[in-house]
């Protein structure tokens, strides 16, 4: 089977507008979330949330790109224009037919919903923009990043809730693998932070009003995100044969469903998606030394996950680290999962492991080594990355060091 | 502002282009406005005038209104607008 390697990254969040940026601030165990500011955010209980702040479209798209672009747009593009500058790739002829562009997203537009809803219903006007439609489509971000960068290769757009960039990044992976592309750009966004938006979520009474504090026994709810990261996947072969830098490998993935309950998290669904992704990467269990976890600081996620983890694991489940840079970036949604692939590279590559920051006190139901509050160095050969999503969709990719 | 100039300068911003570039006789097309603009300048036009301008972007040759130039736009406008009073 072939095998397929990461050789560009790009990203935006609120830790940074760039790789380097946010991995820097993973590595000082920065936080990025803050108070939210937008139009009616004093009419919401929850006034927190990561935030992509000084990010100036205006001045990067032209008139006629903002009518089309929704912020998930924006933030799309620009991730996708640091990964492809990097892999030092050129889609041109045969290269572009055999290369497609694969995204997640739970929301896409949802701005642009919550912009014309206010419009038509608050403002009492009758007409809209002729382009909210395909401003507001969930491919629409990937459909511009496929015009951009002449991506004419299978692409389409996966929505699976949190768990959306990391199931996209296992369809771009057996893509190549198979043989049906040789490179895909991929990874995912999101922008939920609006008044709407976060309303929406309000409702579920899982947001936490102050701080996101995976793991710790005063966990109390998640913190949501915005930004996007993308990825560019290449054939190994063909990595290797133009003598690009190759970030990291991605050896294996596997997906699950729950099939149980439409919002709390399953034990054996996660399990099953970790212990899957061992067997189809060919790994064992005691290579494995660093989870980004899905983590979101709910009080059953995480205990459901540590659960998981102990259970795949075994006696090593003691000796690996795992960790939630959800604490740091707060939570992309669909978004979230590509992100924090970024953390899993840094990893491998640099020897530096995020930190889950907030932590504060110990809970025995999460009792793995959470890599509290202080990044650290060490080296790791194999890591994970969890996605576990509402509707019980499970995504667990696993990446080796090259 | 009349009618005619301002429907003008909307042409002329969707088609990027000064409005002196912009006379009676000429096209939306040879204005290089896609279908996307087109849409886009109804949209705008509708807005200034406060008018429903039947048209439908599926058969633009059967819509009761005439975009085959920049002059049977602005008299169709000018009629909608009258039509209102």
């Amino acid at each position: 089977m072939r095998r397929v390697v990461i050789t560009g990254a790009g990203t935006i969040n609120a830790l940074g507008q760039s790789v380097a940026a946010t991995m820097e601030a993973m590595r000082e165990g920065k936080c990025g979330i803050g108070p939210l500011e937008f139009r009616d955010v004093e009419r919401l209980s929850i006034q927190i949330g990561g935030l992509v702040k000084g990010f100036e479209a205006e001045g990067l798209f032209n008139r006629q790109q903002m009518t089309l672009y929704d912020r998930f747009t924006q933030f799309t593009l620009c991730a996708a224009d640091e990964a492809v500058k990097q892999s030092g790739l050129e889609f041109t002829g045969e290269l572009s037919a055999r290369s497609g562009v694969v995204l997640g997203t739970a929301g896409g537009g949802v701005s642009t919903w919550d912009d014309n809803y206010r419009s038509v219903y608050e403002d009492g006007k009758n007409r809209v923009h002729p382009f909210v439609v395909p401003k507001l489509m969930n491919n629409a971000a990937c459909s511009h990043v496929s015009m951009q960068h002449n991506l004419k290769g299978p692409s389409f757009t996966v929505s699976t809730a949190c768990a959306s960039s990391n199931h996209a990044m296992s369809q771009a992976f057996t893509m190549i693998r198979t043989g049906m592309a040789e490179v895909m750009v991929t990874g995912g966004s999101e922008s939920m932070l609006c008044f709407g938006g976060v309303k929406a979520w309000e409702g579920l009474r899982v947001m936490s009003k102050d701080a996101c504090r995976p793991f710790s026994a005063n966990r109390n709810g998640m913190v949501q995100g915005e930004g996007a990261s993308v990825f560019v996947f290449e054939e190994m072969e063909h990595a290797k044969a133009r003598g690009a830098d190759i970030l990291c490998e991605v050896a294996g993935f596997a997906m699950s469903s729950d099939a149980a309950d439409i919002v709390m998290p399953s034990k054996q669904g996660a399990a099953r998606a970790i212990s899957g992704a061992l067997t189809d990467a060919k790994i064992d269990r005691s290579e494995v030394g660093y989870i980004n976890a899905h983590g979101t600081g709910t009080v059953a996620n995480d205990k459901t996950e540590c659960a998981a983890v102990a259970d795949v694991f075994g006696p090593h489940a003691d000796a690996l680290m795992i960790s939630s840079t959800k604490s740091m970036h707060g939570h992309l949604i669909g978004g979230t999962g590509a992100v924090e692939l970024l953390a899993c590279i840094m990893a491998l590559r640099d020897g530096v492991i995020a930190p889950t920051i907030g932590y504060e006190e110990a809970d025995p139901e999460c009792a793995l080594d959470v890599v509290p509050n202080v990044a650290r160095e060490t080296n790791v050969d194999v890591v994970l990355s969890n996605a576990f999503a509402f509707g019980g969709l499970n995504a667990v990719l696993a990446l080796r060091k090259i | 502002m009349s009618i005619r100039d301002k429907i003008f300068e909307i042409i002329a911003e969707q088609a990027m282009l000064d409005v002196s570039d912009v006379s009676g006789d000429s096209t939306l097309e040879s204005l290089g406005i896609d279908s996307l603009g087109l849409v886009e300048s109804i949209f705008a036009i509708e807005e200034e005038f406060d008018v429903t301008i039947p048209f439908n972007a599926n058969e633009p040759e059967k819509s009761d209104f005439d975009i085959s130039s920049v002059d049977t736009i602005v008299s169709g406008i000018e009629a909608l607008v009258a039509a209102k009073l």
